[in-house]
């Protein structure tokens, strides 16, 4: 019989209580239990960088952590970035006014990495958003336009 | 790709987690699951158990004792690189994490982890292997220091009993005046090194006091380079001494395997060794 447990999760400010099998990984929860899509599985080894979300803050692999850690604690997927009216959140408008994205699989993760990476580093140089995007493996865009996109958005959100 | 079926455990204590070890044959315990869990999804390994140490009260976190960091095994290496004691007192444990994997997989992976999945090319390891490190282990007859030179038994195998846990690393500092280099080669930023060379050094009146210098990725576990140590102590922090090490460097025993050879290995030791002494003769002050 399968090894399942009770969960309370906080997902994008809301909660939400599942009982899930234990070897389900907090990714696929989001996606299979929860219906949020928008956070990518990849590599499914912690290679790619796709899956990134944000748990209690902090950017984390949703692959390599298990739904049942995320009990009591607050995640933040893609679908969390923008306001509820639909406004985007400045990297989500700097990604699009710089090209940052061509096939899009690579973008959640990327935009939850840099989110929290601009957080604690919100005026960053060049090197430090490519070397804060170098988990995350893009394949189409040849990262140019995002590490733009980053820039420019570092440079409006300081002047929010 | 999904774990196969296992049956989870979350002990609160360290004494619950060790209890969960005696009573369950084939358990693996997860720290931050950098590395576990890879290996589960794509089952390298399919325990039966899964005992995860997250919620396990008193092993994370630092303490500085004033002559040494006690370290909780499930501390995170995010946490670790913004310790103000870390920072302070073992300059090189940062600078050395940063070539851990990334940002990302450093908010989740343990020190504690590392240290057991022992993988031979990671930095932590090689790191211990420099300060002579110790560390405690929790079993069903109470806790036991074990310095880090016979912590690896062989490729990726601590010298762990199969009911015990790692608990504590004590990292016992040097002078405050020392200096540190860490340099490491890999093909791609965050990558396991090929070769990881970590040095530490203290000098007096422009000599050379103490030195420790451990090499990572070139053997099964980290070497230390004890000949081109004693060799230095009493030497001046010049050039010519720290070529002459790098050629002992040149001589260790190194691993050959599908991409990188032996050889080569040898020879990025030895170009390793020389930079992070030079780095570390130019960090540490009284060297001039």
């Amino acid at each position: 019989m399968a090894d399942t447990r009770d969960i309370e999760v906080t997902v994008n400010g809301k909660s939400h209580t599942a009982n899930v099998e234990t070897r389900t990984s907090l990714g696929d929860f989001l996606r299979h239990g929860l219906g949020l899509t928008g956070t990518h599985m990849g590599c499914e080894h912690g290679v790619c960088g796709a899956c990134t979300v944000m748990v209690d803050g902090e950017a984390v692999r949703s692959c390599l952590m298990l739904a049942v850690q995320a009990n009591g604690q607050e995640v933040t997927t893609v679908e969390g970035l923008a306001d509820e009216d639909g406004t985007l959140h400045p990297l989500q408008e700097a990604f699009w006014k710089h090209h940052g994205l061509q096939c899009g699989f690579c973008t959640p993760g990327m935009l939850t990495s840099l989110a929290a990476f601009l957080r604690d580093n919100p005026d960053p140089s060049e090197r430090e958003v490519r070397e804060a995007i170098s988990g995350n493996i893009c394949r189409c865009t040849g990262y140019q336009g995002i590490v733009d996109a980053a820039l420019d958005a570092a440079k409006t959100m300081q002047g929010s | 790709m999904k774990p196969a079926p296992f049956t989870y455990h979350d002990p609160a204590t360290p004494e619950e987690a060790v209890a969960l070890l005696v009573e369950h044959e084939d358990a693996k315990v997860l720290a931050g699951g950098q590395s576990l869990m890879p290996m589960l999804n794509m089952r390298f390994v399919v325990p039966d158990h899964v005992i995860d140490l997250n919620g396990v009260a008193g092993i994370s976190g630092v303490t500085d004792t004033g002559s040494a960091l006690e370290i909780g095994a499930m501390t995170r290496q995010r946490d670790l690189m913004r310790d103000a004691a870390v920072v302070a007192k073992t300059p090189i444990i940062p600078e050395a994490l940063e070539n851990v994997g990334h940002f990302q997989t450093r908010n989740r992976g343990t020190i504690g982890g590392s240290l057991c999945h022992l993988d031979p090319s990671a930095e932590l390891p090689c790191l211990m292997a420099a300060y002579d490190g110790v560390l405690t282990a929790h079993g069903p007859d109470g806790a036991r220091d074990i310095p880090f030179a016979e912590w690896p038994l062989a490729y990726m195998i601590p010298t762990l009993g199969p009911d015990e846990l790692l608990t504590k690393i004590t990292v016992p500092y040097w002078g405050a005046d020392h200096g540190y280099g860490f340099v490491e080669f890999a093909r791609r930023h965050g990558d396991f090194a090929m070769i990881a060379v970590a040095a530490l050094l203290e000098v007096e009146g422009g000599t050379i006091s103490r030195a420790a210098i451990s090499i990572g990725g070139a053997d099964v576990r980290p070497l230390r380079l004890t000949e081109a140590e004693t060799a230095l102590v009493g030497a001046a922090p010049n050039a010519e001494a720290f070529k002459a090490s790098a050629e002992i460097a040149r001589g260790i025993d190194a691993m050959s395997d599908a991409y990188v050879s032996s050889a080569y290995r040898q020879r990025l030791a030895a170009t390793l060794v020389e930079r992070a002494l030079v780095q570390a003769a130019e960090r540490a002050s009284g060297s001039a």
